[in-house]
């Protein structure tokens, strides 16, 4: 059994959480900038041109690009021959949180309760999904994820008989429904299978991929591609001004689902596509 | 931003207002009042019990935005346009009483939109998470009501060619209806 210390977890946690929140991932600035010479409305062009230099700005000076520094989402990947000693895994990455968003001058957005909103003043609770996998390894990746384009998400539970076709009408349904309000162009994960909560954290995850990486699997690589196409076709572009890139990429997940069940969940991503990762 | 930017200087007026439309680019200078949910949600309870407003909205532009934090040095931290509908159940309450403009991302309830037309307010969009880029532009800012909400306080800020872009204007104009009609691929694969 490997052990890693609590303040381990702690130290990486605040650097994830500066690092998320101040630099783009490289893959994800090579999206945009394809974006910007393939966009064809000058106002367009122009938007993802302010924020190819924001983000520069933003690095330079280590401050947020976005005001939303959102929620701090992680996704563990716990290897099972690892343990945290001196502590829990849970209260270790909190306290990272609490220390990044205090450190690296990002915003305080969650609140105690939907009902009483009263702001929890360090940001945390952090959310963490668990994964349990083999190995000594803890695999800690951190998504920063701003309501603006959260609220802008969906899940239906479709039926087997409403097929393949219905579940890319309702992607692209909910892209429109979003308009501008998901801050364009997006990343947009989509979740297929499981149960109805399964649906919405493969989702989720798969916003985590490296921008623009295809699925492994051949037949949803095809699937993104062609609601990537779909979505760009919509027309709402950069800032939702009017362009041809709505979306940056369409990343699919999928997991065996029931005989009787279909679900489907879109969750998207602002153009401040916020993702970093560690391994310990 | 593609077409020569308007400089404009706040407060503005129902006249200023009339001159532009859906798709200019606007650089602002003057005065701007942050507020977004929690800082409406008590200009409204204001408004009910008759009590004073932070500041008044005659010819004002408020600007839906939540700072981060400011860095030592800094008048203000990143601060981007947050999503408008959000404010949308508040605003026609602050144009009825002479706000002039309001600054966010996204779109209005056609209640807002009326209202605009009717008052001669205008709806600019700013480009959302270029937060670090439009402090830049923030020259002032000090907190003048709803401290205690933090960065969902209402703080008075002195901006500079502050860009944005005209969304709605006073005759119907809609740059995100314009917009998505106009590159539209109709044939999609």
């Amino acid at each position: 059994m490997r052990e890693i210390e609590a303040a381990t977890v702690t130290k990486a946690v605040r650097d994830l959480c500066i690092e998320a929140n101040t630099e783009l991932p490289e893959s994800h600035l090579k999206a945009l900038r394809r974006a910007h010479e393939a966009e064809e409305s000058p106002l367009g062009r122009e938007v993802i041109e302010r924020l190819l230099q924001n983000a520069e700005v933003a690095k330079e000076r280590c401050v947020a690009f976005c005001q939303d520094t959102g929620y701090a989402v992680f996704f563990v990947e716990a290897g099972d021959r690892v343990r945290v000693k001196d502590g829990t895994l849970g209260g270790a990455i909190d306290e990272g949180v609490r220390r990044g968003y205090k450190e690296g001058y990002l915003r305080k957005s969650i609140v105690r309760s939907p009902i009483d909103r009263t702001n929890t003043g360090d940001n945390t609770p952090a959310v963490v999904y668990h994964e349990p996998v083999p190995g000594d390894r803890l695999k800690l990746t951190m998504l920063v994820k701003g309501a603006g384009c959260d609220n802008m998400s969906a899940l239906k539970m479709l039926t087997p008989a409403d097929g393949v076709e219905a579940m890319k009408d309702f992607v692209v349904e909910t892209i429109e429904k979003a308009g501008p309000n998901a801050s364009p162009p997006v990343t947009v994960g989509v979740g297929i299978g499981g149960p109805f909560e399964k649906a919405a954290l493969l989702a989720k995850k798969a916003l985590t991929r490296p921008s623009g990486e295809p699925n492994p699997d051949p037949e949803l690589a095809e699937l993104e591609e062609e609601l990537l196409d779909r979505i760009n076709a919509t027309g709402i572009g950069p800032a939702g001004y009017g362009g041809t890139q709505t979306a940056l990429a369409v990343h699919v997940e999928s997991f065996p689902t029931h005989i009787a069940a279909f679900p489907v969940a879109v969750n998207l991503d602002c153009h401040s596509h916020r993702t970093a990762s560690v391994q310990l | 931003m593609s077409k020569e930017p308007i400089h404009i200087r706040t407060p503005l007026t129902r006249e200023t207002n009339e001159s532009l439309q859906t798709g200019d680019v606007v650089l602002l200078s003057g005065v701007l009042f942050t507020a977004r949910d929690a800082a409406h949600a008590r200009i409204k309870k204001a408004i009910e019990n008759d009590e004073p407003l932070p500041f008044d909205p005659e010819g004002q532009v408020v600007y839906f935005t939540g700072p981060a934090p400011a860095r030592p040095g800094h008048a203000l931290g990143p601060a981007g346009p947050t999503t408008a509908s959000r404010m949308d159940p508040y605003s026609p309450l602050l144009i009825e009483r002479g706000l002039k403009g309001m600054v966010g991302k996204g779109l209005r309830s056609e209640a807002v939109l009326s209202s605009m037309r009717e008052h001669g307010c205008l709806y600019f969009g700013a480009v959302e998470g270029t937060a670090a880029l439009l402090a830049d532009r923030v020259k002032e800012a000090e907190v003048v009501a709803y401290e205690d909400l933090g960065a969902e306080a209402v703080r008075r800020l002195v901006v500079e060619d502050f860009p944005v872009v005209v969304v709605n204007d006073l005759r119907g104009g809609d740059l995100y209806r314009e917009g998505r009609e106009r590159w539209r691929r109709r044939r999609a694969r």
